[in-house]
């Protein structure tokens, strides 16, 4: 599995509140909740993000509330993969249960800068920054994680 | 080497003789949580995989307090979904509008969860229970579909940070005040997927109230849960409530912690988070000198819409009144909490003050309904976060503080505590 796409970048403890504002916790469309994805940090970002583009932030990415309705934005919105220095914990496995691919890896979070161009293989854990061509190293997701992401999330690979 | 309480309740449920951090397990839960928010993308889930029953009608809580009574036709029609699903499949424990509490307050309440009980909840702040000597941590609605349909959920075994709380606090120090300082000591993300163990004399000092407000915040903290041991006032609390049967477990004595910290009770003040995280602290006596002026006081929450929270809010605005151009909100956590206050003749003292009192819900505080905050707006609150946008406009402001301090702010109309009223 890999992504490629360019970068949307955030710092240190972007919380559920801001990746999806609860005043939108009213619906369960996926469409319409990434329709206001990052809306309270970043208002461009829904008209900016292409398919397979990547986000990128720094230490506690996710804090705050439990609402799988953050990662399901995030995803819905086009995003391939989230890289991080941390992630929260409740964010860190809604993300793998409804198949968002994420990775964690501090120098790439703090290196890689708005608008980089990277490539990620979720086999290996290898990060390359096309643009400043530099690589980076993150712990790569055992096969089984990476099933469940493949699949579309938990529920679906359960049903096999 | 010896385990953390919360190791032990975990290889309890997971039917081991032991576990260490870091290892993962499947264990077996007491019960499973939903709101209305949470559920009905579960019920997505649940549906999606095929499912046509649940592990145990009787270990499943369905609560509708986030958007309720509902604020608008899409929330109503997820609270439709999600009463309709608890009419299908019996679920006991679905608690809607005249029954309903929030969550946090209403399920100890009721005596869903006691010592050594194993829950998970789609909801962050499921955390709370730990104040009862109970494992239990937030999750996603994917979990929680899987939780309805198993009766189990995996977990990784948590390392822990321990809390020593000695001394007695002064009178206007609550379990809010105690968790405020301890998250602006480590950060939001000091106790990162780490258990918080709390123990010490100090603890005599805190009544079931202000550890349920700790454990409550240990999420603030990235904590998976928050926990104190369980002596005569959780007992006391659980004697003819709690409907499990209860098992008590203590750390072992050689129990290994990633840090300790020792904090005097004693030396405490109250305590107020600055925007726009939980742990940019200040004590109230460098916040009076900042005279934050203020626009709305919240009082009451799953962190402090208890009746001690309310009754402190009380003794300060007994007699007083609110401050012209402040709004002060006062919603009790749920309908006991509200029948009881009513008793003891607090609405009374809030409505002379100039208060308003709410139906139990969790509105404000997540900016859902029932005092919404226009841009430049600010609030001092009892609430547990304080995000950008938290409680309305993306520019507007939440202040974080104890019950004492918020009413206490009502009155002057900047952040202030009761002692500036004497």
């Amino acid at each position: 599995m890999k992504a490629h796409g360019l970068v949307h970048k955030y710092g240190d403890n972007v919380d559920t509140d801001v990746i999806i504002p609860a005043r939108y916790l009213n619906t369960a469309s996926h469409a319409e909740l990434a329709s206001h994805c990052m809306e309270d940090i970043d208002k461009d970002f829904v008209n900016q993000v292409k398919p397979g583009d990547i986000m990128v932030a720094e230490k506690n990415f996710g804090c705050g509330s439990s609402r799988e309705h953050a990662p399901i934005a995030i995803k819905a919105s086009g995003i391939s993969c989230v890289i991080a220095s941390t992630f929260a914990r409740i964010f860190y496995r809604n993300a793998i249960n409804i198949g968002l691919a994420i990775l964690e890896c501090d120098e790439a979070a703090r290196d890689i800068q708005a608008g980089d161009e990277v490539d990620v293989d979720f086999d290996s854990g290898v990060i390359t920054n096309v643009t400043a061509g530099r690589t980076y190293q993150a712990e790569p997701f055992p096969p089984f994680i990476q099933n469940i992401i493949q699949k579309g999330g938990l529920l679906n690979s359960i049903k096999g | 080497m010896g385990m953390t309480m919360s190791q032990k309740i975990l290889a309890y449920h997971a039917g081991l003789d032991s576990v260490s951090a870091g290892q993962l397990i499947e264990a077996k839960l007491d019960l499973v949580l939903g709101n209305d928010i949470t559920t009905p993308v579960a019920l997505n889930e649940f549906e999606k995989c095929g499912a046509n029953s649940v592990f145990d009608r009787e270990k499943i809580a369905l609560v509708m307090d986030h958007f309720t009574p509902n604020k608008d036709i899409k929330a109503a029609t997820q609270c439709k979904q999600v009463r309709a699903f608890a009419g299908k499949y019996d679920i006991k424990n679905y608690f809607d509008v005249g029954e309903m509490g929030i969550e946090h307050a209403l399920l100890p309440e009721k005596g869903l969860v006691g010592p050594g009980s194993l829950v998970i909840g789609a909801d962050s702040h499921t955390c709370t229970y730990g104040a009862l000597g109970a494992f239990s941590t937030g999750v996603g609605s994917t979990d929680m579909a899987a939780g309805m349909i198993t009766g189990k959920a995996w977990f990784k075994a948590p390392s822990a940070i321990k809390f020593t709380l000695t001394g007695k606090p002064s009178p206007w120090v609550s379990g809010k005040d105690v968790i405020l300082h301890i998250i602006g000591m480590i950060g939001v993300d000091g106790a990162l997927y780490k258990s918080m163990e709390f123990a010490g004399d100090g603890l005599q000092y805190l009544n079931i109230d202000d550890r349920l407000c700790i454990a409550n915040m240990a999420i603030e903290a990235g904590a998976k849960n928050g926990i104190f041991p369980v002596d005569d006032v959780t007992r006391e609390y659980c004697r003819g409530r709690f409907q499990g049967v209860p098992v008590e477990f203590s750390a072992d004595e050689d129990a290994e912690y990633d840090q300790e910290y020792v904090i005097d009770l004693s030396a405490l003040r109250p305590t107020v988070s600055y925007p726009h995280l939980p742990e940019n602290t200040k004590t109230i006596d460098e916040a009076e000198k900042d005279r934050v002026k203020i626009d709305q006081a919240v009082i009451g929450s799953c962190t402090n819409g208890r009746i001690t929270d309310l009754r402190a809010a009380a003794s300060v605005l007994k007699g007083r009144h609110v401050a012209k151009g402040v709004r002060c909100i006062i919603f009790p956590g749920t309908q006991q909490i509200y029948l009881q206050a009513m008793r003891e003749g607090l609405f009374e003292i809030f409505v002379e003050a100039g208060a308003v009192v709410s139906t139990p819900t969790c509105g404000p505080c997540l900016g859902g309904h029932m005092g919404i905050l226009a841009q430049g707006e600010r609030a001092v609150s009892t609430t547990n976060r304080n995000f950008v946008g938290r409680m309305g406009h993306v520019e507007s402001e939440v202040y974080l503080a104890s019950p004492a301090v918020a009413a206490a702010s009502a009155v002057t109309g900047y952040i202030a505590g009761p002692e500036q009223l004497d």
